[in-house]
């Protein structure tokens, strides 16, 4: 017997991953939630069919989304993470001791709970006292906070479907208003290749250009996402991801990291020049 | 109470028959179920091009339904409450046509609000009816105009004791009703007709807690837009008729300007779109309901907004409020409600139904979900923290104006005319209609004296970035207005 996930990458690209059995399947009030176990891969969480995370390559996403800010802001103290029910980003944050205090304000009460319950290695790390948890949307919560945080992090799904709100001016413009006058907004940012997620990548980044002084993109390869390039956005209202890095301070730090080093935080804002491109176009 | 089986589908049911009999067409339309029209084809998609097919024996014909067009006539009838119901498909503009038509003939009178749409005062060019309007007052905190008064109505009948029907508009496009039930009786007491311009309130008939449905008023006439609140194809729409209306007469009138080719796209929705509501329509508004209070706390919430509900109900001019209707003044922002549009189009992506001098309304609807809402909420609070005005100078206060009926519409419309730059027209007759599109209530109608203060308001709105529709002149530069007058 052969049991294969399989994903669409465009309508005639497939991705696929041969399963070794489900271990759970539900439907919440806003998506379906599968968990899956795979050899090469290990256990991965996918909504709506579409892959978040696998168990191998989730540390690449994860590193990426938090560290490059951490490794830009001299102090960060209070962050909002939009989304991020997997548990992965606050894994990374609590690792800071400066980090007083994270909002996790995830919309599917059923993904943080399925999270807890079959991927322990994301899921790890709930119960940390600095970590509030706020089931709700996204664009609501935010619209009641100003001047609250100085790292927000937006680790939603694609635009298609539940995390639409989280790709739109509104929200961006009401993430700048709840940043502190030094604040980071690092986004899920889609990717440049397959022409569907290139004009999604375009749209975010008009708008947060439209919101934010300084608005940068940066690259992982991320094996399991559509095309394995993959974007994350860089938005500040004051420091500049490179120019303002302090590479010494965060290695004193000592964290041990897979993916994420000071060297690659410089090198991963260089993009190829056909992303370039398309940034200045949607600019 | 509904006394046959709303779960009936008639139309629907005749087409998938139809479908299934694999029927050789060598009628039309030409395009033969899609398969001469590839493109359109690919568009629309197939299943639709197929059902998109002429009035036949067994599909009967909107013209003359004597099956299954019949029998969904009935079932719509039912469902409303009316003694008889019409499906229409040019639109509840033709709903409202026909319903003038029926009742008034060449210098006839009719009784009505000023806030009525263009199609009533075109049905009165085709007619020749002459318009007595009642003053709707105004609400000057909004900007809006509102109902009718009960005693704005008797003075017009003590004055007009030969109108021969009342139009009211069941509510408004922000949600504002007029006592419907007690006009209703007065124009009856005085042998007038009684017609319900519901373009806005087809869900009155199946929600809870909202305001009195036309019929359940007992008015003889109502026009309903079915695609608006109950979900059908746009253009389609249902003409009620209750007592004291001659329903073959209606007929008559409603196929002299009906197509013949009614299309089963639209026929069929509606037929769908009514047993939805008779069925369901209890629990969608119920939701939609709650949706459009929620919104409407939220955005009192951000400040400057002013999301209006009940609390308006005066007894009067408010009689009753459409709680569905998710209406916001703007002008306490320092924006005109136009503004407050264009810029949630223009910047957030987001189409709003429609923004005025003061007011923006959001229509909401079955087909709404709570994240849409909050991608609503959260623009228009990002537009106050981005673009809330200070100064609130040079913002128009609202004021009614009332028309002066120098000629009929009919005679204005045909008469001799000549084009006049708009500042050298104050004091001519005009003999076309300006309006904001929408709302579609005119500014100036045919026949109207043209003053300075409408100009001013014209070029207001102009400069506010309202679509400003009706004149033959597409910029509004120049008004046609009646020659030797």
């Amino acid at each position: 017997m052969e049991l294969w996930y399989t994903e669409k990458h465009t309508d005639s690209v497939k991705f696929s991953i041969q399963v070794d059995r489900q271990l759970y399947s539900g439907q919440s009030e806003f998506q379906r939630i599968d968990v899956f176990d795979s050899k090469e891969f290990g256990r991965f969480l996918t909504l709506d069919g579409y892959m978040m995370l696998t168990e191998k390559d989730e540390f690449i996403y994860h590193e990426m989304m938090v560290h490059v800010p951490m490794a830009v802001h001299p102090a960060v103290k209070r962050v909002l993470i939009i989304g991020g029910g997997d548990g992965g980003a606050i894994r990374e944050l609590v690792r800071y001791p400066t980090v007083e205090h994270i909002d996790l304000v995830e919309i599917d009460e059923l993904v943080v709970e399925v999270c807890k319950k079959h991927l322990p290695q994301t899921a790890c790390c709930f119960n940390d006292p600095r970590v509030h948890l706020h089931f709700e949307d996204g664009l609501r919560y935010i619209r009641h906070c100003e001047d609250e945080y100085d790292l927000i992090i937006v680790d939603s799904t694609d635009p298609f479907g539940p995390g639409e709100g989280l790709f739109t001016k509104e929200f961006y413009g009401n993430c700048y208003k709840a940043l502190k006058a030094d604040g980071i907004m690092v986004n899920q940012h889609e990717s440049a290749f397959y022409a569907d997620d290139a004009i999604a990548m375009q749209r975010a980044h008009k708008r947060i250009v439209q919101s934010f002084l300084i608005s940068k993109v940066y690259q992982a390869h991320i094996p399991t996402y559509p095309s394995g390039h993959w974007l994350f956005g860089f938005a500040s209202k004051k420091y500049h991801p490179t120019a303002d890095l302090n590479g010494v301070k965060w290695n004193a730090l000592g964290l041990k990291t897979r993916y994420y080093n000071t060297r690659l935080h410089a090198g991963c804002f260089a993009l190829p020049n056909y992303v370039e491109e398309m940034l200045r176009d949607a600019e | 109470m509904m006394k046959l089986n709303q779960s009936r589908i008639p139309i629907l049911e005749a087409l998938n028959e139809f479908k299934k009999m694999r029927v050789v067409p060598f009628d039309v339309p030409g395009h033969k179920r899609g398969k001469g029209n590839k493109e359109l084809t690919d568009f629309l998609g197939e299943r639709c091009m197929s059902v998109d097919v002429n009035s036949m024996k067994p599909l009967d014909n909107l013209c003359h339904p004597i099956s299954v067009i019949k029998e969904a006539e009935e079932l719509a009838a039912d469902a409303f409450g009316a003694r008889y119901a019409f499906f229409m498909v040019n639109g509840t503009t033709s709903a409202v046509q026909s319903m003038v038509l029926a009742a008034c003939k060449e210098g006839d009178k009719i009784i009505l609000p000023r806030n009525v749409h263009r199609s009533v005062i075109n049905a009165l060019i085709l007619c020749g009816a002459i318009p007595v309007y009642v003053n709707p007052e105004i609400n000057h905190q909004l900007g809006i105009s509102l109902g009718m008064t009960l005693s704005g109505v008797a003075q017009a009948i003590r004055s007009n004791p030969d109108a021969k029907a009342v139009l009211i508009n069941n509510p408004t496009y922000y949600g504002i009703c007029s006592n419907i039930k007690a006009i209703t009786e007065l124009a009856h007491q005085h042998g007038m007709l009684v017609l319900a311009d519901e373009a806005h309130g087809t869900h009155l008939y199946f929600g809870e807690d909202l305001p009195l449905s036309g019929m359940a008023a007992g008015v003889n006439m109502a026009s309903v837009s079915m695609h608006k609140s109950g979900g059908s194809l746009t253009q389609s729409s249902f003409l009620l008729v209750g007592e004291g209306v001659n329903p073959g007469h209606v007929r008559q009138i409603i196929n002299l300007t009906q197509t013949t080719s009614g299309s089963y796209l639209l026929l069929s929705s509606l037929d769908i779109s009514r047993k939805n509501l008779a069925v369901n329509g209890k629990a969608i508004f119920t939701k939609v309901n709650q949706m459009a209070q929620y919104a409407r706390d939220e955005i009192n919430q951000i400040g400057d907004y002013y999301a209006y509900s009940r609390e308006l109900i005066n007894g009067d001019t408010i009689y009753d409020f459409d709680v569905t209707k998710l209406s916001v003044n703007t002008l306490d922002l320092g924006l005109a409600g136009i503004e407050v549009y264009n810029i949630l189009r223009d910047e957030y992506d987001i189409q709003v139904e429609f923004g005025d001098i003061g007011n923006i309304l959001a229509y909401i609807s079955v087909g709404d979900c709570q994240r849409n809402l909050e991608r609503l909420v959260s623009a228009l609070a990002e537009i106050r923290r981005r673009y809330k005005k200070q100064d609130k100078s040079g913002m128009l206060q609202f004021e009614y104006i009332n028309p002066e009926v120098v000629v009929a519409p009919r005679e204005a419309f045909y008469a001799d005319k000549e084009a006049l730059e708009l500042k050298r027209a104050t004091g001519r007759i005009c003999s076309e209609f300006v309006m904001c599109y929408p709302p579609g209530i005119p500014i100036l109608a045919p026949g109207e004296r043209i003053t300075e203060e409408i100009l001013e308001s014209i070029a207001y709105v102009k400069e506010k970035g309202c679509s400003v529709t009706g004149p033959e002149d597409m910029d509004i530069e120049y008004l046609n207005v009646l020659k030797g007058v």
